[in-house]
């Protein structure tokens, strides 16, 4: 692994009296794609956005490509340009069209002149296979269609990091396959990828690296055929069972020591 | 049987539902009936159209009525509309603010000004401030005074309407602008404003017809021939004819402006629940 492009430091996050992380020391490095799985209220997705610092940690250290973003004077809207975000929910800009949605932000942040955030856009557009429609708004296009979009309007911002927020919880199971695709694209190119994900058949294939979180801790980390094929925790082998086949899973107790399910 | 079934069958005795429901609207057409020819009975028919329906009267009004009257109410409202919505965006930002004492600036400006009746504030904007602060001139003389008073008046309440508008905006779009670079200011004026204006422009509009009927309150400034409005003109013509038709008149052409607005704030109302994405 050469210089690490993400390294998390003993990172603590609590919301009032909800420990949601307790300690996470995670590194990823350049060109590598770890997809992070657990079940809800782990704090895996408070893990994700405490690396672009949307979640503010409450102690511990985030460094992104060399820079420590948890420096309270570091200049967080230049560190943000360079890591590039996709939400559960798209989150479009609905008043404006695909193309204004990719061209905006690199105007508006990056200062970059009308056709050459144009052409930008174009291009971006086409790496996910939606060139036609560049003039649709984000209210007439499926779930699967709105966030290729999103990947491409991070995308259009030259990221040198991508995370991903379970990208495809919110789409109708069929819409799932697109979204996978461009993402499995984007990693074969090389691009370092954050992954909170529930697609186990995503992580095994395209991750370099499967991160178990559960009660706010890592409790294991390895190659996807290790930790989604083999675990070696009980945790892991309970979440994994439960996971790939809900129907056969029983009804349980809830355990006091379960963290809360604020998780967003 | 139980007592809930013989309350579920329709009773074989008396009246049936439908029956009644028949009886109980006829009743009330009837009272609507009969209200309504006990007025035309009653009113003396000659007199009213006397007193309000003078065509010599209204002709005279005309075209002052349009030319300086209706333009002067339209001038008085669109300028402190526009006085209104700067200050009441200004003080909607400061009242989501995180500090402190310009949101505790901004919560006292709108419970006093939102507390306050209109009339009071002309008063004090057009005879208060000229006599405590000679030097004060109020650009445009009395077209300024007004877009000032109304300005205030109106903008305690864009500022709510405005404050909700911009909370109405999901968080995700905030996080979205910021995750790809953009500073909070930059994000609220480029993002979340422009989607904000959006939710906000039906209660934007109702606002606008309520200033059409407060800038009647001119008629408290003393202005001059040229600067009247429709209120004021209609009183003084009311007043040398002794006659009501200029009441009349000035009322109809208020209703010219307000009537058209109201349906296009119904229009924008059913538009927007349809692109509720």
């Amino acid at each position: 692994m050469s210089r690490p492009e993400i390294r998390v430091q003993d990172l603590h996050k609590s919301f009032g009296d909800n420990h949601v992380l307790r300690g996470i020391d995670l590194e990823i490095g350049q060109g590598e794609v770890v997809c992070v799985i657990g079940p809800s209220g782990s704090g895996k997705s408070t893990l994700l956005r405490c690396v672009n610092l949307l979640e503010e940690p409450t102690k511990g250290q985030v460094f992104v490509g060399g820079t420590e973003i948890t420096d309270p004077d570091v200049d967080i809207d230049a560190v943000r340009r360079r890591i590039g975000m996709v939400f559960q929910q798209f989150n479009l800009f609905p008043h404006l069209n695909v193309t204004e949605n990719l061209t905006l932000p690199q105007r508006r942040v990056l200062r970059r002149d009308k056709a050459e955030a144009a052409k930008i856009a174009a291009e971006n557009l086409a790496r996910v296979g939606l060139s036609e429609k560049a003039d649709a708004y984000p209210s007439s296009l499926s779930g699967g269609q709105q966030q290729r979009v999103a990947i491409a309007r991070a995308l259009a911002m030259g990221p040198e990091v991508m995370l991903f927020d379970e990208p495809t919880s919110a789409l109708d199971p069929e819409l799932v396959g697109d979204v996978l695709a461009v993402m499995r694209r984007l990693a074969t190119e090389g691009m370092t990828m954050m992954v909170v994900t529930h697609e186990m058949t995503f992580a095994r294939e395209v991750a370099d690296r499967v991160v178990f979180m559960d009660g706010g801790v890592i409790v294991e980390e390895g190659s996807p055929d290790q930790v989604i094929g083999s675990p070696r925790h009980e945790r892991t082998r309970h979440f994994l069972s439960r996971l790939l086949d809900p129907a056969m899973a029983e009804v349980e107790e809830e355990t006091s020591d379960q963290v809360g399910k604020s998780e967003s | 049987m139980t007592e809930t079934d013989t309350q579920i069958q329709p009773r074989k005795t008396g009246l049936t539902r439908r029956q009644k429901r028949r009886l109980s609207r006829g009743a009330q057409y009837a009272v609507f009936v009969a209200a309504v020819a006990a007025f035309a009975a009653s009113a003396d028919w000659g007199r009213l159209k006397n007193q309000f329906a003078q065509a010599h009267i209204a002709e005279q009004m005309f075209p002052d009525v349009i030319t300086v009257a209706l333009k002067n109410t339209v001038l008085y409202t669109v300028s402190g509309f526009v006085v209104g919505l700067a200050l009441g965006m200004l003080i909607a930002l400061m009242r989501l603010s995180s500090v402190g004492p310009y949101r505790w600036v901004a919560g006292i400006y709108i419970e006093i000004f939102r507390g306050l009746p209109a009339l009071l504030i002309f008063i004090f904007v057009g005879v208060g401030v000229p006599l405590a602060f000679p030097d004060i001139q109020y650009p445009g003389g009395t077209y300024g005074k007004v877009a000032v008073a109304l300005g205030l008046v109106s903008a305690a309440y864009m500022a709510e309407t405005i404050r909700a508008g911009i909370q109405a905006v999901p968080k995700g779009q905030m996080e979205a602008a910021r995750s790809l670079g953009f500073s909070p200011t930059r994000a609220m004026v480029s993002i979340i404003i422009p989607q904000a204006f959006r939710i906000i422009l039906p209660p934007l509009t109702n606002e606008l017809v309520l200033l059409f009927k407060d800038s009647s309150l001119v008629l408290f400034l003393g202005v001059t021939l040229e600067e009247r409005e429709l209120s004021k003109f209609g009183n003084d013509l009311a007043s040398t004819t002794a006659n009501s038709t200029p009441i009349l008149v000035a009322g109809l052409c208020y209703l010219l402006i307000t009537v058209p607005l109201g349906f296009v704030v119904r229009r924008m109302e059913s538009d927007s629940k349809e692109a509720i994405r």
